[in-house]
């Protein structure tokens, strides 16, 4: 009835390049995560704060990257910009997408985080003299970082899994690379369970690194 | 010393201050006091132009607080503030909270706006509690870290508002006692209150506001005991 035979070893000699295409993975994810949390801050402050042509950029930004497949967002970036003659390396098409989309999500979890922090504390800080610049970098958004932490590891690992999507678009991140071992060797189940292993092994050292910093970086 | 002339505040259509003319001297203790929505609280926030205004000046020491040039930041270093929810700074402890403006706005090194931090919260009591965060502290505790975090900046004025409106009723008198030992110093204060003892005996004048009008100033003895204005007897009548 199951007469499947499991060969692990063309897997096993291919785990350092699976490896190794999984810390391209996490650098992709981590590169993707600072841009999008610099353009989410930008994004969340420019809707609470201006009216006007780049807000709507901002919301169109938004509605875009929360409201379409993130698949979509990526073929964008790649095949989009490509009709148009720019054509981008597949890195790069990953981390665009990646941030596009990180951006958008993160820039409605900064707009909880400022929402959450009393409009008194601005007020505290700038009767102190200190200028808005200050006043945000020193008292504001540690306090928004503190709030939207964890939602913010979330994301990381999220941008970890997302980055799968990259092997449609020819990027050898982690799926894209196991997808090429798999098809030339047609062991496509056992390449694609140690990938999940590795993909889950990821994730627990994200995790783990958020719980350790967390400790350190919260005092209070 | 303060000069308000003919100041006029709107919040869009509402206007919560109908021209305001007013002297406050250095070495002044000045209490308004009035109903909620009378206008007082946010005569605190024009003085340092937290408030934008519509008519009228503020002239504090010759600088005009909301004129195009101002350096506003320069001029807030004079003005210390004190709000009703205290807004002690969550993340940072007790001794960070008094040190930060000193270093990051007035340029002092590390080690200098500690020594001032450890001085001020010295002065209000709280030198037992330098590496404590807000969070572990009562809200006396808190509103009198803030009351040191504001003189650190070494203010010629002090605001006060509402200092002790939130606070529970048996943690009221530690704030009061830091401002009344402020005053005795010298300090330049103007209290919007609520606590008709203290503007009793602390103030040098205390000013009536009713509906964003200014309906008296005087002497406590003059308010508390003769008032003129039929609002301001009845407002006291009421409170006490």
């Amino acid at each position: 009835m199951f007469d499947y035979n499991f060969h692990w070893r063309p897997v096993l000699k291919n785990l350092p390049d699976l490896l190794g295409a999984g810390l391209l993975t996490l650098q992709v994810a981590v590169l993707a995560m600072v841009v999008g949390i610099v353009i989410g801050l930008a994004i969340a402050l420019i809707r609470m704060h201006m009216r006007g042509p780049l807000y709507w950029l901002a919301t169109g930004w938004v509605e875009l990257a929360r409201n379409t497949p993130a698949l979509f967002q990526l073929f964008f970036f790649g095949f989009g910009l490509g009709a148009f003659g720019l054509h981008l390396s597949p890195f790069a098409i990953v981390l665009c997408g990646l941030s596009f989309n990180c951006a958008g999500y993160l820039a409605e979890n900064f707009r909880g985080g400022f929402q959450a922090v009393p409009e008194t504390q601005l007020r505290a800080a700038r009767s102190l003299g200190m200028t808005a610049w200050q006043a945000y970098t020193r008292i504001i958004i540690p306090q928004v970082f503190r709030i939207v932490y964890h939602p913010l590891t979330n994301q990381l690992v999220w941008a970890v899994l997302m980055s799968s999507l990259g092997m449609l678009v020819g990027f050898r991140e982690l799926s894209g690379e196991t997808q090429f071992f798999a098809s030339r060797t047609f062991r496509i189940f056992e390449y694609f369970a140690a990938t999940a292993v590795i993909y889950y092994v990821i994730v627990k050292i994200i995790l783990l690194a958020s719980r350790l910093l967390a400790a350190r970086l919260f005092r209070y | 010393m303060i000069e308000i002339r003919g100041l006029e505040k709107y919040f869009g259509a509402l206007q919560v201050l109908k021209g305001i003319d007013l002297d406050v001297a250095k070495g002044e203790v000045l209490s308004v006091i009035g109903a909620s929505g009378s206008g007082k609280s946010t005569l605190l926030y024009c003085i340092n132009g937290l408030e934008p205004i519509q008519k009228g000046s503020v002239i504090v020491d010759g600088t005009d607080v909301h004129a195009k040039g101002t350096d506003i930041n320069k001029l807030r270093q004079k003005l210390g503030m004190v709000f009703q929810q205290w807004n002690s700074f969550p993340h940072l402890t007790a001794l960070e909270n008094v040190a930060l403006a000193p270093k990051i706005v007035k340029g002092k090194s590390k080690a200098e706006a500690r020594d001032i931090a450890e001085r001020q919260l010295r002065h209000v009591g709280l030198d037992d509690k330098l590496n404590v965060f807000p969070s572990a502290l009562s809200g006396g505790q808190q509103q009198r870290l803030a009351i040191a975090r504001a003189l650190a900046m070494e203010p010629t004025y002090m605001l006060f508002d509402e200092a002790t409106s939130a606070l529970d009723p048996e943690l009221v008198g530690e704030v009061l006692d830091t401002m009344r030992l402020l005053a005795e110093e010298g300090m330049t204060m103007i209290c919007v209150t609520h606590e008709m003892g203290f503007a009793r005996d602390v103030s040098d004048r205390v000013a009536y506001f009713h509906q964003g009008v200014m309906e008296e100033i005087g002497p406590p003895e003059q308010i508390f005991g003769n008032a003129t204005s039929g609002h301001t007897r009845k407002f006291l009548a009421n409170v006490r």
